[in-house]
């Protein structure tokens, strides 16, 4: 059996941890695709598979853990964070002396001790530092964020960098989210599935409490920390920023809340409270984070060797939501891709223009674009808005730019956005300089 | 993950994904907030102002109300949109002192949509109509400014006639407000 080979050829008794891992992939199961040949190349593929993991918090911790356990062997790990006290309960890869450190290399260390054979390359700080090469050297990405932002970013980035001709520019994202007892775990096959920014309305906005509430009438104790947050610093302290980290500006909001709770018969403004509130820190249940985290990891696992069916497969389900707070929960789901969604709905074209014609010539050449007939276009780049049709104070100023070359606007290679009054989706183009 | 390759390819259209130098890349956010400004229905009462023009998401809108008591007034709005729209809100500030009951005194502007109630459906257009709004129709029932809101609940007139000698610059209550006549 194919599984006593793999056992063999190691020689270890190291390949004993893997015993049970290895007879998933030594055979088919009663779910596994009639092509799919079990084996050894299997179980190389997957000590192979280069794995990036978003996030080393709450659910990185659990997300790097059960990869280690899962046969990965090649796992990045990025975050920006360094360890609180706050985090120890739940995030179990830190210890008391780590506070203070940065949470991938601590992670990282740890997990690489524990599971021999595995190993992990932190890097210690913003997703956006890195660029399109760095990304494209992983197989797949598993988010375990709390921004979403963050996971705008990666799922916009995972989509530019798909490209028709290379099939290893398909990178799918694996996104777990928790919020208390409710969490998330879903797959993307950026351009073929329902992405990230297609699924924006799944996130619920931030539960906010009427401004003149917390103005007029507080009834609770986060009413009077929000007020102080939102006026009273805007009031007294206007010209300083903000920093959520500081905790002399947490303990003047502290002081400001306590004080007007006091006003209002009010009981329950706390310290940590004023950081939970301020900070928008949703209580994190270790459970929740374990129950998607799992899921997630069970999704890379089979993706990365192909062994049972997973979530994402175009036109079947792609979004697995789980709910424990009124009981339990789960169900599964197909999250349609938006047609006109602005990151997956139209990718950029490479177009061809003489880098001496002007933006108006330019424009004028999209009216007679036989895919789409752009009559009244609306035209930027990420830096630069070259010429809006509206509102008129934005015409005037960026009509001057309609006589220039396009070369005094763009560089060779740069993508503009158009937007069109009679298409509900924007076009990107890479604009590429004739030679 | 080959599997998925292949019906890639099925699914392939006719289109050449685009290759080349790599470059940023417009935003989510600044094509939302593109896509919210081609449809901007300002009419005759509003404007706007980008006091840097290649950044869209941070301007000015001024209201001049052609009806109500804030009739001939001039209000200016500053907008700052950050790149989480539009699953998060514009801020929208006041950016002068005026008498207004949803309105405080150093801007804020207590309007559902800006806070409790927005959607990431919702666009700019819906937060200027809503804001053009709260001129015709201020609102004692959500007071941000609570002597204004008690001046409107329980003295009309007498609010009226506050409304316009702070509009001129005057003091209400001992209050001083800002000149915004045209
Ligand atoms: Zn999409």
């Amino acid at each position: 059996m194919a599984a006593d080979s793999a056992l063999t050829n190691g020689a270890d008794s190291q390949r004993l941890r893997w015993k049970y891992l290895d007879r998933i992939l030594s055979r088919p199961g009663p779910f596994t695709d009639p092509d799919w040949e079990p084996g050894e190349a299997v179980i190389e593929g997957l000590s192979r598979a280069k794995i990036l993991v978003i996030g080393a918090g709450g659910l990185g911790c659990e997300i790097l853990k059960n990869l280690a356990l899962s046969g990965f062997k090649d796992i990045h790990v990025i975050d920006m964070d360094t360890i609180d006290v706050s985090n120890l309960n739940r995030q179990f890869l830190f210890r008391h002396a780590d506070v203070g450190k940065y949470k991938a290399d601590v992670a990282a260390r740890f997990v690489e001790k524990r599971v021999k054979g595995v190993k992990i390359t932190p890097y210690c700080g913003k997703i956006q530092d890195k660029d399109e090469d760095y990304y494209m050297q992983f197989a797949m990405v598993v988010c375990g964020l709390d921004s979403i932002e963050a996971r705008r970013w990666i799922n916009a980035t995972l989509v530019g960098l798909f490209n028709e001709e290379d099939p290893d520019s398909l990178k799918p994202l694996i996104d777990g989210g928790t919020e208390g007892f409710k969490g998330q775990a879903r797959v993307v096959f950026p351009t073929m599935t329902s992405c990230i920014e297609c699924q924006l309305d799944m996130h619920a906005p931030r539960a906010a409490v009427p401004l003149c509430t917390l103005a007029t009438i507080p009834r609770q104790p986060q009413h009077c920390i929000e007020w102080a947050h939102i006026i009273a610093w805007e009031e007294e302290r206007k010209d300083i920023t903000l920093d959520t980290d500081d905790p002399e500006h947490i303990t003047w909001l502290f002081q400001k809340a306590l004080k007007r709770a006091q006003e209002f018969n009010i009981s329950g403004v706390t310290y940590s409270m004023t950081q939970g509130v301020v900070k928008n820190i949703i209580p994190a249940i270790a459970s929740t984070n374990a129950i998607v985290a799992a899921s997630c990891c069970n999704e890379a696992f089979k993706l990365a060797t192909n062994s049972n069916p997973f979530l994402g497969i175009p036109e079947t389900d792609n979004y697995m939501m789980y709910t424990g707070d009124e009981s339990i929960y789960t169900y599964t789901f197909q999250h349609i891709k938006k047609p006109d969604c602005p990151v997956c709905g139209n990718l950029a074209k490479n177009l061809e223009v003489d880098s001496k014609s002007t933006l108006q010539e330019f424009i004028d050449s999209l009216a007679e674009r036989p895919e789409a007939q752009l009559k009244k276009p609306t035209i930027r780049t990420e830096a630069k808005s070259l010429y809006y049709q509206s509102p008129p104070a934005l015409e005037e100023q960026t009509r001057p730019n309609l006589s220039k070359k396009l070369s005094e606007l763009v560089s060779d290679g740069e993508e503009v956005a158009i937007q069109d009054p009679a298409f509900q989706i924007a076009f990107k183009f890479k604009l590429v300089f004739k030679k | 993950m080959l599997k998925i390759w292949s019906m890639k390819q099925k699914q392939q259209q006719d289109e050449s994904a685009a290759t080349g130098p790599k470059k940023k890349k417009v935003t989510a956010a600044q094509l939302r907030v593109q896509k919210d400004l081609s449809e901007l229905s300002l009419g005759s009462t509003m404007k706007t102002d980008f006091p840097n023009p290649d950044d869209i998401l941070n301007f000015t809108l001024t209201i001049e109300p052609d009806e109500g008591m804030y009739k001939g007034g001039r209000f200016n709005f500053n907008f700052a949109i950050n790149q989480n729209f539009p699953h998060d809100p514009p801020k929208v500030k006041c950016t002068q002192k005026i008498y207004h009951p949803n309105i405080d005194l150093e801007g804020n502007v207590c309007l559902n949509i800006l806070r409790e109630d927005w959607k990431p459906v919702l666009n700019l257009n819906a937060v200027i109509v809503g804001l053009q709004f709260l001129f015709l129709e201020p609102n004692a029932s959500d007071p941000l400014n609570k002597e204004a809101a008690e001046d409107l609940k329980s003295n009309r007139e007498g609010f009226k006639r506050n409304v316009r000698s702070a509009m001129g610059g005057g003091a209400v209550k001992g209050q001083s407000y800002e000149r915004v006549l045209k």
